[in-house]
């Protein structure tokens, strides 16, 4: 697994490619627990993942839980099919704010801050 | 069964029980399912099954200290496709390998279910050494 990560209005956009799994899902948890650490809402990029099990799940959903627990965003931009059928075997695929794309999830949080 | 009873072996392979060998293991069982022309949907979900399977037994049978091996065999016939994974770590209470109910989002606690969803036939066997089967007809 890569990641590098953009800011754009306040917002961490961590783009993840390759296989998250046992051995790579712990960095994957620690760039998002720290972005939301330092008060900074997550987008995960996930178009490139080819991989994802139940670590990197688990990684996700800490990340939602902790934003959340924050009062900050975290959704997941433009899911891959992989992604897309792991959310779904966990039950998940309804759970996260999904967007197709950043612009679109930078949109929903930009419209929660004038609410 | 005993394991010739499974089909033709297409693979027999040794690991060390920590994560950085979860990757070559999944290329193990793409490549083999891919020479007997699976398609890429049921082989991307085999993969998650047989991972799943083999993170327990890192996780949970060898309590990630990075110590032991575990054997994953791949047989298939005209029926069925068949994965067993031996591990010889202290044997665990079978009661406690269950999936939990995901209506409480939580990390974590999600490799049962992916397995029992996957796959048609799930087994723990003690034999004195730990071997589980899992296969998709």
């Amino acid at each position: 697994m890569e990641y590098k990560t953009t800011n754009e209005d306040n917002c961490i956009i961590i783009t993840l490619t390759g296989e998250i799994d046992l051995q790579t899902s712990p960095i994957a948890r620690e760039q998002i627990l720290q972005t939301l650490k330092n008060k900074q809402h997550v987008l995960i990029e996930m178009a490139d993942v080819e991989y994802i099990d139940s670590s990197g799940i688990a990684s996700l959903v800490e990340g939602f839980q902790d934003a959340k627990n924050r009062k900050l965003h975290f959704g997941l931009v433009n899911i891959s099919t992989a992604t897309q059928q792991v959310l779904a075997l966990a039950r998940l695929d309804t759970i996260f704010p999904i967007f197709d794309s950043v612009s679109d999830g930078l949109a929903k949080i930009k419209k929660d801050a004038t609410m | 069964m005993t394991a010739t009873q499974y089909g033709k072996q297409l693979a027999d392979c040794e690991y060390q029980a920590k994560a950085a060998q979860l990757t070559p293991l999944r290329k193990l069982v793409r490549d083999c399912l891919e020479k007997e022309d699976y398609d890429r949907d049921f082989i991307q979900r085999m993969v998650l099954a047989v991972n799943e399977a083999s993170m327990n037994i890192i996780q949970h049978a060898y309590t990630n200290q990075d110590t032991g091996i575990f054997k994953v065999e791949i047989y298939t016939d005209d029926k069925e496709l068949t994965f067993r994974l031996t591990d010889f770590a202290p044997a665990v209470d079978k009661k406690s390998i269950k999936s939990r109910d995901l209506d409480d989002i939580r990390p974590g606690g999600l490799g049962v279910h992916f397995i029992n969803e996957l796959m048609d036939r799930v087994e723990y066997l003690e034999t004195p050494e730990k071997i589980t089967v899992i296969s998709y007809k």
